[in-house]
């Protein structure tokens, strides 16, 4: 493979990474960010929980997995995109560690007091994790300031524009849909009820944010429709996820909920598409001046690194999806709660 | 404040609090691995309420690694990022390779052995927990081979960064990366097999010593004793042959350093002048003065360990210009901390194997009780190991090569009689930190963890106490029996269901022969 497709390749492979993250992270963050509107009562949270009990570790591991293929693949990206989102990145990692600890944690002493405190950092984990992926998404949409050695030198109020702000928003209120939709197949009675009200205002907010946010998107940047003409069929990634968010009322009102969650995974993976999409080739875009952009042909390792990861992918990842599909297959169905519920 | 010392302070303490619960997962993986074939091979119920209950255990300090394990991989970004952008083709591969093979196995198994009690058969069950307890062992291998990169780099070559054909000068020098030329040379570095197989050793000490802490606990409170029994007998034959096993590791291992590091070794055993050297076991070293002080030492031991002979030279500090020195100190007392706790495992173990042997270990109250609090030294050792190792490998973040006399006797130097290293082909500490980020920053998210690290650290420690004390369910003698059923309300799990029909369905088989024969 020539220098150029090996790096085309890896790009490629990192949108699957972080598409496989949006969709499975999506839902338990999602589940995250509902549970205290929509479980009410010990054992509905208890069940809120254990829906993502078993599966939200091995979720994670896409994003640990992202990460160290950009840092593999793309040391030069990894270098300047953690540097420079330093502060956004410091409160991501504090996020993910209060969800991951509350789920652990909170039904391990039975007073009010505890199982309050946790619950709550359950949702606010999530929440915030969700809303940074948002900001983050925003601003490497709308691209940062870089030295001409991809240093970024401003500040994290330099990357809390309105329209990463946008982004976030519209970022929560997938997420919060994605995570409903997930919790409506795995609850029953009351609680699923709930669920299904809060599925629809998610589904009403998420469809106000991503209507702002595209219109932002076409005016305010520019690169992100340029390659549209390179890439024609880069438009199916709009025409499907506008499809996915049609259907996802239609599958609802028919009672397909399967369906309506297929849906919405369709969704994310299209808005990872489009977001890739627009970026390519940058990794970091510069916003002062386009030559200081960080892309995939000034960043990646040498061919033969990317070859050797290439073989690393090719014997590791069949494994990741025969065990995935296995433990998905296990705790399919309806959750209750046993004496190894959290 | 200095954002490099800052940074290293954040990175030492992240990765130290990481730290804790690897050793006990990797430990404890091997335990419930015993455990749970030993209930296969005499289905034992006892056995399985020892799984079950260890298990819980095993979740409770894997979650919190894995919290903490998160920030870890995303830290060299972050805070080194020049340092990334210098390893990253050499580095990152093998922190990709974690992520695949190592991480992934091991959340997706953790699910059914955690969670799978009553979902899966009992042979896939002992599967999962065969499955969980190898990928913590790969978790350990993929970042030690990249860290031991760092200490004696080999399979790479350093060249130009090349961007859009040219390439790039930073303040009129040339940027550099190493880049990967020979991969399984990468892997298999000089220090690598070394340092993993000490730091499994490491791991299944302290594996062991947790499961002994809390089952003698049980047994001076006479709660679960026949479980507590069981679970202190396994453990006592881990702990007892990993002991003895660090020596012999620690030993190749301190022979592998002399020969790439010898500055590290200098600063581990405080030998200032290159020549004959004793082997310290007791004291502090003195830069002012280049000698240890209240030195009680072994006339001629370093000489004797590394080169069998007490008069053989060896390689001391004075080899050195002082910005390529180690500090001393802290090199020097990490060390010897760990091989003092490395004794006093060896003693303490063998002492209660001879005891156990007799039949009299049950019945020393005050051995217990040494067990039970035992528990926070291999903690401290592993640990500690960790500390000597990064800290004697300073001033440099990637190691540069030190070249030996043909006959081994002595470093080549240059003039001046010190060591003239070959810098484009390492980087230095201070270098490798993040240009941009700035001292408040760091400052601001040390404080942010240290936080969230104290809660977490007192919130384990309760919740792993409440678990202690509400113990495995309280079972009969019954359990002992082959597929009997335990009692005391004990729910029947499926595992159990199985079982019992099987040795129905085995009753009605022979009971049919029977019948036939007659
Ligand atoms: C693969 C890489 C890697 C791994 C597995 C470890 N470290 Fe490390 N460590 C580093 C990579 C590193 C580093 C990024 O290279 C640092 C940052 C600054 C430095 O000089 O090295 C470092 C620094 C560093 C320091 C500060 C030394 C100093 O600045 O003087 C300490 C005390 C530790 N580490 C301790 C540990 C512990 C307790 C570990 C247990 C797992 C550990 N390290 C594993
Ligand atoms: C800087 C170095 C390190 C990084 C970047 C790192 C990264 C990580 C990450 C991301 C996880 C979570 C995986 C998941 O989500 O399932 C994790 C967990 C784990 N890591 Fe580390 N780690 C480091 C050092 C180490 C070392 C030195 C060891 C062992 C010798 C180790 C062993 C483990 C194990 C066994 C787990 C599973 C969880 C646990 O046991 O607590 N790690 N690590
Ligand atoms: C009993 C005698 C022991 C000796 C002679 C010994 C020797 C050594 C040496 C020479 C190093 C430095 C390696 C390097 O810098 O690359 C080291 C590191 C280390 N030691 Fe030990 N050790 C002993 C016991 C122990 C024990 C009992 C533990 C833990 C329970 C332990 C845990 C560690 C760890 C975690 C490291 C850092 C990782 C590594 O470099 O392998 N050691 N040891």
């Amino acid at each position: 493979m020539s220098y150029e497709a090996l790096c085309i390749t890896w790009f490629l492979l990192l949108g699957v990474l972080l598409a496989g993250y949006a969709v499975l992270d999506g839902f338990d963050l999602g589940v995250g960010i509902l549970h205290p509107f929509v479980a009410r009562t010990d054992r509905e949270r208890r069940l809120s929980m254990n829906s993502i009990g078993p599966l939200w570790d091995g979720n994670e591991v896409w994003l640990v997995t992202f990460g160290g293929a950009l840092f593999a693949a793309f040391p030069h990206a990894y270098a300047t995109v953690f540097s420079g989102f330093y502060t956004a990145f410091m409160l991501l990692l504090l996020a993910l560690i209060s969800r991951a600890v509350s789920l652990e944690f909170r039904s391990k002493v039975k007073t009010d007091g505890w199982r309050q405190f946790w619950d709550w950092s359950f949702f606010a984990g999530s929440a915030l994790a969700t809303f940074l992926f948002g900001v983050a998404t925003g601003n490497a949409m709308l691209g940062i300031a870089l030295d001409e050695f991809g240093d970024f030198h401003g500040t994290v109020l330099d990357q809390l524009g309105p329209y990463p702000i946008l982004v976030g928003l519209m970022t929560l209120s997938l997420f919060a849909m994605h995570g409903g939709l997930y919790l409506y197949l795995k609850t029953e009675d009351e609680l699923q009820k709930r669920v299904r009200d809060w599925m629809w205002r998610s589904w009403g907010l998420f469809l106000v944010f991503f209507m702002i946010t595209t219109v932002a998107t076409v005016a305010f940047v520019p690169r992100s429709t340029a390659n549209f003409q390179h890439f024609p069929w880069a438009a199916a990634f709009a025409l499907l996820a506008i499809l996915a968010v049609a259907n996802i009322p239609r599958a609802l009102y028919q009672q397909r909920a399967g369906q309506a969650f297929a849906s919405s995974c369709v969704l994310i993976v299209c808005l990872v598409g489009l977001f890739g999409a627009a970026s390519f080739p940058n990794l970091v875009t510069a916003s002062n001046d386009p030559s200081h952009s960080v892309t995939i042909f000034n960043a990646a390792s040498s061919p033969k690194t990317l070859g050797i990861m290439l073989t690393i992918a090719a014997i590791g990842m069949p494994f990741v999806l025969i065990y995935s599909a296995v433990i998905y297959w296990t705790f399919r169905g309806k959750v209750d709660l046993t004496d190894h519920s959290y | 404040m200095d954002p490099v010392v800052l940074s290293r302070l954040q990175f030492a303490l992240t990765i130290a609090f990481h730290y804790i619960f690897p050793p006990l997962t990797i430990g404890m993986g091997v335990v419930l691995v015993w455990l749970e074939g030993a209930f296969l091979k005499t289905r034992k119920p006892i056995y399985e309420i020892a799984a079950r209950f260890w298990t819980k255990v095993f979740a409770l300090n894997f979650a919190i690694g894995v919290a903490t394990g998160i920030v870890m991989e995303f830290q060299f970004g972050t805070n080194w990022a020049t340092y990334s952008r210098f390893v990253g083709d050499v580095f990152g591969s093998a922190l990709a390779a974690e992520g695949i093979f190592a991480f992934f196995l091991e959340s997706g198994f953790l699910a059914l052995l955690v969670f799978g009690w009553d979902r899966v058969g009992p042979r896939l069950h002992f599967f999962a927990t065969l499955m969980v307890a190898l990928g913590s062992i790969f978790s350990s291998v993929w970042i030690v081979i990249a860290n031991s990169w760092q200490q004696t780099p080999a399979g790479h070559h350093v060249v130009p960064v090349i961007r859009d054909g040219e390439p790039v000068f930073q303040n009129g020098v040339p940027l550099l990366r190493a880049e990967i030329v020979d991969f399984w040379a990468m892997v298999f570095n000089p220090s690598t097999v070394h340092r993993l197989v000490h730091v499994w050793i490491g791991a299944f000490i302290m594996g062991a010593f947790f499961v002994m802490s809390i089952s003698a606990w049980y047994l001076l409170k006479r709660r679960h004793e026949e479980f507590a029994r069981r679970s202190f007998d396994g453990a006592l034959v881990l702990a007892t042959v990993a002991s003895l096993s660090a020596l012999v590791s620690g030993h190749f291992q301190a022979e592998m350093v002399y020969h790439h590091q010898p500055a590290k070794m200098a600063a581990f055993e405080g030998h200032y002048e290159t020549g004959p050297a004793d082997m310290s076991l007791l004291g502090w070293p003195d830069d002012e003065s280049e000698s240890i002080r209240f030195n009680i030492a072994v006339p001629g031991g370093l000489s004797m360990l590394l080169h069998q002979d007490p008069n053989e030279p060896v390689v001391g500090l004075d080899r050195f210009r002082p910005e390529d020195r180690p500090n001393v100190a802290i090199s020097f007392a990490s060390y010897h901390i760990m091989i003092a706790l490395g004794m006093f495992f060896i003693a303490l173990t063998l002492l209660a194997s001879f005891l156990r042997w007799r039949g009299t270990l049950y019945r020393q109250r005050w051995l217990l009780w040494i067990f039970v609090f035992a528990v926070i030294l291999p903690l401290i050792a592993n640990e500690i190991g960790w500390v000597a190792a990064e800290a004697g490998r300073q001033p440099w973040i990637v190691h540069p090569p030190v070249e030996w006399k043909a006959d081994g006797s002595d470093v080549v130097v240059g003039p001046g009689g010190v060591v003239v290293y070959d810098e484009t082909v390492a980087l230095r500490t201070v270098h490798g930190v993040s240009p941009t980020v700035r001292a408040g920053q760091v400052l601001g998210s040390i404080i942010g963890f240290g936080i969230i690290y104290i809660g977490l650290g007192a919130v384990w420690v309760f919740v792993l106490n409440s678990k202690i004390q509400h113990g495995p369910p309280v079972i009969g003698a019954e359990a002992l029996v082959p597929g009997s059923a335990p009692s005391g309300g004990w729910k029947p799990s499926r595992l159990l269901e199985v079982i019992r029909k099987e040795a129905a369905k085995r009753r009605r088989l022979t009971r049919d022969k029977e019948r036939g024969s007659s």
